[in-house]
């Protein structure tokens, strides 16, 4: 997996919008890059930019009022941002696709979950509607939705959220896309039922060979999900590195303290417990950034030049990197 | 039932609650069929001891929330008993049930929609104050003053409303909130939930700041074990509206002994316990069953792993297994032996 060819590729992402207090840059120089198989982790606070980063991805950034203003985005080679609506059209739902926090939501009520599931096959299979609803059937027995033959004529307000949330994910897979996209896929569910769909993303991994991106608020769920994560801040990636890396040793020092504030659950509580650590503040607000690094407010370790100037990646180690001056030269903390 | 909640003889309750019952009718579907019945809470025994973190864990629908508002007199008491600081709340009503409840506030758990955004913040923090009258009127603002303070607002943005507020200092003021009219309980109901978690640690830690500073009792229900383990002394697991364990922090998370405080736990991902052990866990088919019809006997075995067909038929009753741990599971021997442990060692 280490020497295989990107399958994605994410390159110096801009994306502006317009609001009432100004343009705000809600992605810059957003960079990363999946492998074939790969489970890439996105985390950080919300308005961070880890929707937007998907949305731009899959060109649904709404626009007007919002603008992708640079970069690339290639799959397999293919400068997506360059590619027409129609190429888009077939490139969603068939090379990539996504699934959402709300399973309700991005079910349509009024159509049966078969004819849901059959419609992505139909438009980009162009199989017959009889045999795109036998592919239907077979994808939801595939998710282990019990008595798929007849839950397929079943409408979405019959189904449980767990059942709703595979019913997604079957459909976001009935064309094996090489990419699929996951943002938050369990935030609305129960702890027990987060299990099982998280499970079932790894079986259909292993099953289809396709490479997710999981967006995330908690770094437990990419823990368990993911074999690279990037964290961003404010628009930016702060940090790239594996998985255990990032949980062993965080570099930033906001991922350092996005690790440090959850209350984790141990086996063997200790009695004493002190004061969870605070990343004071709050998150800026992107329409007011100034010219230095925009985590330099909350940061204890800022001095002048994070307040004067943002810095760029640099690299760690041999695989990871980190936006940070902490690590500007070579053997660094 | 009663009798097994007495360790330690003379430790002193604030709230009691004994065999709590909220059942809600359903509107019949036609003339002909009755309705049905929601047993939301269905028989419910815990006491909080004063000055110390009671949390209820479990999913939606476990009956959580409807058992604090019960505590509260917010949702209707079937039946069964609710003592606050010695006072049978249940058969209170008018004024009196007003001035017990100035004893009791609450923080809800989503800061935008808990506000009213008409209202200036410090006229949503100074208005129990008013409806219960505390303190004289003319001392009101100022102690709205050192509340916003003690939460860590600043006075003057007492002026603002709502929405000019983050949704961290939006909790803020909920909680400033549910202090003014000095309660001794404060029920949390998912107070962090909604919260990013960065800021999840800012308001837990004011929450136990504010603790130790006034002495205040917490009942404080959440789905999020590693929020629960932090923050509670004494837990209770509930799943369909009844208790299935209850003990002291230290000894749930050591020591699950209900198979499906075992499965929660378990299926908590964690950034600490990275992969390897995942064969190990309890994993649950489906999902929660509906609270109108609950199975017969344990209501949790048609997802436990381990049941037979006693845990079908018969209903286990909560019993103390463990000094201060009960657990209402037919598989839990008197030893406190765990049936997944019996599993383990057969395997």
């Amino acid at each position: 997996m280490q020497t295989a060819a990107p399958l994605l590729e994410v390159e110096g992402l801009e994306v502006e919008f317009r609001t009432r207090q100004g343009i705000a840059r809600v992605l810059d120089g957003v960079t990363l890059s999946l492998k074939p198989g790969q489970t890439l982790g996105i985390v950080g606070e919300s308005g961070c930019g880890k929707s937007m980063t998907a949305l731009s991805i899959m060109r649904l950034v709404p626009t007007p009022p919002g603008r992708i203003g640079a970069g690339a985005v290639r799959l397999k080679g293919e400068n997506l941002l360059q590619a027409s609506e129609a190429r888009m059209r077939e490139v969603r739902g068939k090379d990539i696709s996504m699934i959402f926090q709300e399973p309700m939501t991005s079910l349509n009520p009024v159509y049966s979950i078969g004819d849901q599931i059959a419609e992505t096959v139909r438009l980009h299979e162009r199989l017959s509607r009889r045999a795109s609803l036998e592919r239907a059937v077979n994808m939801l027995k595939a998710v282990h939705i019990p008595a798929a033959e007849r839950r397929v004529r079943e409408f979405p307000h019959q189904m449980s959220g767990g059942m709703r949330q595979r019913v997604m994910i079957a459909m976001a897979l009935a064309c094996r896309p090489s990419v699929l996209i996951a943002d938050e896929p369990t935030t609305a569910l129960d702890v027990t039922v987060q299990a099982q769909v998280f499970d079932l993303l790894k079986e259909m991994q292993e099953k289809t060979g396709t490479a997710i991106i999981l967006i995330s608020h908690d770094m437990g769920a990419i823990a368990e999900m993911a074999d690279r994560v990037i964290v961003m801040y404010a628009g930016r990636v702060v940090e790239e590195a594996a998985t255990d890396e990032i949980l062993e040793s965080p570099k930033h020092p906001y991922t350092r303290g996005l690790i440090a504030c959850v209350p984790h659950m141990e086996e063997q509580p200790p009695p004493e417990r002190g004061a969870l650590t605070e990343i004071p503040g709050v998150v800026p607000s992107l329409a007011a950034l100034g010219a230095g690094c925009s985590f330099a407010p909350r940061c204890s370790h800022a001095d002048d030049l994070c307040r004067r100037q943002a810095p760029q990646p640099f690299t760690v180690g041999t695989d990871r990197r980190t936006a940070c001056w902490l690590y500007d030269e070579p053997g660094a903390p | 039932m009663t009798g097994t909640r007495t360790p330690g003889g003379g430790a002193d309750y604030l709230l009691e609650v004994q065999d709590l019952k909220v059942h809600f009718r359903l509107p019949r579907r036609n003339i002909l069929t009755s309705g049905g019945t929601v047993h939301a809470v269905d028989g419910i025994s815990y006491s909080v001891r004063r000055g110390s973190t009671f949390g209820i864990v479990g999913e939606s629908g476990s009956g959580k929330t409807t058992a604090a508002l019960a505590a509260m007199r917010l949702a209707h008491v079937t039946q069964g008993s609710i003592r606050l600081d010695g006072v049978e709340m249940t058969t209170l009503d008018g004024d009196s049930l007003r001035e017990m409840r100035r004893k009791i506030q609450i923080v809800f758990q989503d800061p935008y929609s808990s506000l009213n955004p008409r209202m200036r913040a410090g006229a949503i923090v100074r208005e129990p104050m008013d409806l219960m009258d505390v303190g004289a009127t003319g001392e009101r603002d100022g102690r709205v003053a050192d509340l916003f303070h003690r939460v860590g607002l600043r006075p003057e943005q007492a002026g603002l409303f709502p929405h000019q507020f983050s949704g961290g200092q939006r909790q803020r003021v909920g909680v400033a909130r549910a202090l003014a009219t000095q309660p001794e309980l404060i029920v949390c109901d998912e107070p962090v939930s909604a919260l990013d978690v960065a800021i999840q640690a800012q308001i837990l830690n004011l929450l136990r700041e504010l603790q130790h500073e006034f002495g205040l009792t917490y009942l404080f229900i959440s789905h999020d074990l590693g929020v629960v383990q932090y923050i509670c002394d004494d837990i209770a697991v509930m799943y369909l509206g009844e208790i299935v364990e209850q003990s002291d922090r230290v000894s749930l998370f050591s020591l699950p002994l209900h198979p499906y405080t075992w499965a929660l736990i378990s299926a908590v991902p964690s950034a600490r316990r990275r992969t390897g052990d995942r064969d190990s866990r309890v994993r649950l088919q489906g999902d929660p069953p509906n609270p109108i019809d609950p199975p017969p006997g344990c209501r949790f075995a048609p997802r436990c792993p381990f049941a037979v067909d006693q845990c079908r038929h018969e209903k286990p009753t909560l019993r103390e297994v463990r000094e201060g741990h009960l657990v209402s599971c037919h598989l839990v021997g008197s030893d406190g032996v765990p049936p997944y442990a019996a599993a383990g060692d057969a395997s």
